[in-house]
């Protein structure tokens, strides 16, 4: 059964929690990663590995760089579990 | 057709280490590249490093290094039958590095050979010692891990160069002899990828190191803990009566994110690179020589070392702190 995009929403604050120590509640979807979650290009790799683990979706490195919200790695999320 | 009578086991008799004079901040870099202290440190957790004088060669770092050693093992010259140099940043191809540097310590005649796995070689060699005591045909080995990456590295290229760094270190092994004795050097556990190799290389003679950072973190942080956990397991020593946790000194967010995992909370985890730098094979014994000086690990200890870099290669193997 697909996600729902506050399933995802939800996973990804507890990823980002545990990687990068920013709470939870901070990270909704209009959020950027580099400026306003000070989530550098490292950490993004731990959230990469860590949303396969919960999600069962491989993020790879090249598209890392397109992913500059939260809201961009719901929807990358959702069409990779679509698409599985 | 008659084999040799080897040792019971290995072990490790004494450490050693040099470390060039110059120390260069991450200001001095910040001087002449776009990068900074803060960003240096978050990065990639170093605040400092050394690099050889010009003149200053990766054998005279590993004469420096394994004479300390060689001198703290109560052995003389003549009790070392084997050298091995794990290096990745020679002067030259040919001669090697290892015959230079036992005849400069006064070794007379041991087998000598270098020993390429990047920043896996210590731990290679320190194996390879090991097997050939306990196989007989080596009685007691100097090892050494030495490099000079300071010659290897784009000094513009603000990616690489405020990673590497020059230093050497060694140590002695030698055969367990009493009855009492228990083998100080656990089964290795080795492998590599060469698929991967294209991460962390220098392409050609004329070119400068180059790693892909992503991919190499992602690979450092997913697939070494259970490597680290299987040496544990081959030594039958379990994670949580570490004395220590050595890991290379790549990076000290894959060094924090390799020991969170391992679970050996009580493990006291080198980080050696914050003053350090990366120093490729060499950073595992100038780490342990450290932590050794300044009383943070002593007789009897259990710890744990895991190599690994180019090529991609790893290796990691108990030992017990002389």
């Amino acid at each position: 059964m697909a996600m729902t995009e506050e399933e995802i929403l939800t996973g990804l604050g507890e990823i980002i929690d545990e990687v990068a120590g920013v709470p939870a509640d901070e990270v909704s979807p209009d959020k950027s990663f580099v400026d306003d979650l000070d989530i550098d290009s490292l950490s993004m790799v731990e959230i990469a590995v860590a949303a396969q683990d919960k999600f069962g979706v491989e993020i790879p490195d090249d598209e890392l760089k397109n992913l500059k919200t939260v809201q961009d790695v719901i929807d990358y999320v959702r069409r990779a579990d679509v698409s599985a | 057709m008659r084999l040799t009578e080897g040792a019971r086991g290995a072990r490790i008799l004494s450490f050693g280490k040099y470390q060039p004079a110059r120390v260069v901040t991450n200001d001095d870099l910040a001087a002449t590249i776009d990068t900074s202290d803060e960003w240096i440190r978050s990065r990639v957790g170093i605040a400092s490093r050394r690099i050889a004088a010009p003149d200053e060669t990766v054998a005279d770092m590993a004469v420096a290094a394994g004479g300390k050693a060689l001198a703290g093992s109560g052995l003389s010259a003549a009790d070392i039958d084997l050298v091995v140099v794990a290096t990745c940043t020679p002067e030259v191809p040919i001669p090697n590095t290892a015959a230079t540097v036992a005849t400069r310590l006064g070794i007379v005649a041991p087998g000598a050979y270098d020993l390429n796995a990047a920043c896996a070689g210590f731990c290679y060699a320190l194996a390879t010692a090991s097997d050939a005591v306990r196989a007989g045909t080596a009685r007691n080995v100097l090892v050494i891990g030495a490099e000079k990456l300071s010659q290897w590295v784009d000094w513009t290229d603000r990616s690489t160069c405020i990673i590497f760094a020059d230093g050497a270190g060694a140590a002695v092994v030698g055969p367990v002899t009493g009855a009492g004795e228990s083998p100080g050097i656990g089964p290795v556990v080795w492998g590599s990828d060469g698929g991967m190799a294209d991460k962390i290389c220098i392409a050609d003679r004329n070119s400068f190191i180059v790693q892909e950072g992503q991919a190499v973190f992602r690979w450092a942080t997913t697939a070494l803990h259970p490597v680290a956990k299987q040496a544990c397991a081959r030594a039958g020593v379990d994670p949580a009566s570490l004395a220590a946790f050595v890991p290379h000194q790549a990076n000290l967010r894959i060094i924090e994110s390799i020991a969170r995992k391992l679970g050996a909370p009580q493990a006291r985890v080198a980080d050696d690179i914050v003053h350090s730098g990366n120093t490729s094979s060499a950073s595992i014994p100038m780490a342990l020589s450290a932590m050794i000086e300044r009383g943070e690990i002593g007789s009897g200890d259990a710890v744990l070392l895991l190599g690994f870099g180019a090529g991609i290669s790893y290796a990691a193997q108990v030992i017990t702190i002389p």
